[in-house]
């Protein structure tokens, strides 16, 4: 049977997206360019069976979403960069506690007030190294409305499965333009719901993991009484100032995540095979690459697109096929080069030139500007 | 049709941005074409120049805002000055000639038409002026079936206003092929 198709903006998939997984939780505070996702989800979650909230500040927002996601409600908040700002004091605490919830992150201009309804990609390192301490971070980077909503069910697989926040970067393009998407139906995405502990209550050790590194967790509410705190702890929540154990924890957490690259990392890699020349983009800009390598294709030109959904962890393993095969590597990015220093420590001197397309003025960068580049070498 | 690049112009609560959903949402949900709308917008949330920006193709769309309107409609004055100035060689431009009192210069084939009064006096609500330039847009430019069309706008307006709506999209025809029978460029210079 076919499949329903909607003419959806892209912050509206998001909110489809979240449904899909069973979010039932969302708590906010309203930023451009993310606004609609706060908006739809105030209407749709009630229905449901779920809360919308609106705090006084993203900081309150970040706690909240913790909140709900301890007392075991799929958690989602939205917001863009002087937001994301806000949140990071408590996001550090969701990695510690090891609290899934979903983070989206619609990217404008910045730093601070900026361009708030222009587009940027300038939140690239932010999201791994917003927060302080050492801790491992997902991200991924959807490019198209179908995959808003697609990657924001996988955003809260990967959160549920791993217990661990997980951020969906994408920017005001890809938030704001509209495009059909074919809505799936209950099964067609697998959902995955948190390990929740089967043993008796009081024998419950939040942070004892299993063989996968992650240990269950129990709702707040539920029986299962327990301590959660912002210190390095012990497997049974409470604080501990033993270096050596907040050492081997914070390891064993960075593992639970490098340990399952390959379920977690996605990449989209076209015309690769034979490529001279390949293009790392992602978000809107992987949008005009494609187009520019189409192009570029039709002239003659060995070139490929190398398209990360999961940008964080950075998609190294995929990557290394490429060392001492392409000739040049070309990053275009709405910044003035993030996802490029990445690139370059993967690549070790391995490829010849590495070059980026840096823009920072609000506009798109254009399939024109890519197709120049990917030209200029020959 | 290739690729089909059209701009929605106006000032901010004319509805030029609801107009761009329904005609990209009517091309690729009800005849299965690819569509992108997408919009750009400044702090204000009433007045200023803004724009919505519909790409229409039979293929996969990449690059998802007008690079270069083929077609341009503009409401006011400032977004006919501003929006104009990118419009292909040989291009539609639409214009309202209560807003517009100057067209602006170029090699374009110009459709200067009553869109608003016409939505206020004879359909009956100046609020339906979206509508009736979807109407006369599509007359003049065959973007969507007229079929298409309504089911688009019924679509996406409120209960109790289908009459209305349809009757604005008629109205819409009509001046279309009233300003297309005086030569095709009624009052365009």
């Amino acid at each position: 049977m076919a499949k329903e198709v909607k003419f959806l903006q892209g912050n509206e998939a998001v909110c489809e997206g979240a449904l899909y997984a069973g979010c039932t939780f969302y708590a906010g505070y309203p930023i451009t360019p993310s606004t609609e996702v706060a908006e739809i989800l105030a209407a749709r979650l009630p229905k449901v069976g779920g809360r919308f909230v609106q705090m006084e500040d993203e900081i309150a927002a970040m706690a909240a979403t913790l909140g709900g996601s301890i007392a075991g409600r799929k958690s989602l908040t939205a917001t863009s960069g002087p937001g994301m700002s806000l949140k990071m004091e408590n996001l550090g605490y969701g990695y510690l506690t090891e609290v899934p919830c979903v983070i989206v992150n619609v990217m404008r201009g910045g730093p601070s007030t900026g361009l708030p309804t222009g587009p940027g990609q300038s939140d690239i390192m932010q999201a791994k190294w917003g927060t302080h301490g050492d801790h491992p971070a997902v991200a991924l980077t959807p490019s198209t409305v179908q995959e808003q909503l697609e990657e924001t069910v996988r955003a809260f697989n990967i959160s549920e499965k791993y217990r661990i926040p997980v951020i969906l970067l994408t920017d005001e393009i890809i938030g704001h333009m509209r495009e059909a998407v074919n809505m799936p139906e209950p099964g067609d995405l697998e959902v995955v719901d948190r390990k929740r502990p089967t043993c008796d209550p009081k024998d419950y050790l939040p942070y004892k993991p299993e063989a996968d590194g992650v240990a269950p967790m129990a709702d707040f509410g539920s029986g299962y009484r327990y301590h959660i705190t912002g210190l390095n702890h012990l497997e049974d929540g409470f604080p501990s100032n033993d270096g050596k154990l907040a050492q081997a924890d914070e390891i064993r957490q960075e593992k639970k995540i490098t340990d399952h690259y390959d379920e977690i990392v996605v990449v989209d890699e076209m015309d690769t095979d034979d490529a001279e020349i390949l293009v790392f983009a992602f978000g809107s800009t992987a949008r005009s690459a494609k187009e520019a390598i189409k192009m570029a294709r039709a002239e003659g030109i060995k070139v490929g697109l190398f398209r990360p959904l999961t940008i964080w962890p950075f998609p190294d393993k995929h990557l290394q096929k490429y060392k001492n095969k392409v000739k040049r590597i070309i990053v275009p990015e709405m910044n003035l080069g993030m996802a490029i220093l990445e690139v370059k420590r993967v690549m070790e001197g391995t490829v010849p030139s590495i070059e980026g397309i840096n823009q920072i003025d609000s506009e798109p960068i254009t399939t024109i500007t890519i197709l120049n580049k990917i030209k200029e070498g020959k | 049709m290739a690729k089909t690049q059209i701009r929605l112009s106006g000032s901010g609560g004319q509805g030029m941005i609801t107009a761009g959903i329904i005609l990209a949402a009517g091309a690729a949900v009800f005849e299965g074409k690819k569509a992108i709308q997408s919009q750009s917008y400044g702090p204000e949330a009433r007045g200023g120049a803004s724009k919505a920006e519909v790409v229409i193709s039979d293929e996969e769309i990449f690059y998802p805002k007008v690079m270069a309107p083929d077609v341009l409609v503009a409401l006011t004055q400032e977004a006919a000055e501003k929006y104009s100035k990118d419009l292909v060689d040989g291009g539609i431009l639409i214009l309202d000639d209560l807003m517009v009192k100057e067209a602006p210069k170029g090699n374009w084939k110009i459709y200067t038409m009553p869109i608003i009064i016409t939505a206020a006096e004879k359909v009956g609500k100046a609020m339906v002026a979206n509508v009736v330039t979807l109407g006369a847009l599509n007359e003049i430019c065959g973007l969507v079936s007229t079929e298409t069309l309504e089911k688009a706008v019924l679509s996406r307006v409120p209960k109790g206003t289908e009459e209305l709506n349809k009757n604005a999209i008629l109205a819409g025809i009509e001046l279309a092929k009233a300003c297309k029978a005086e030569g095709g460029c009624c009052c365009g210079k």
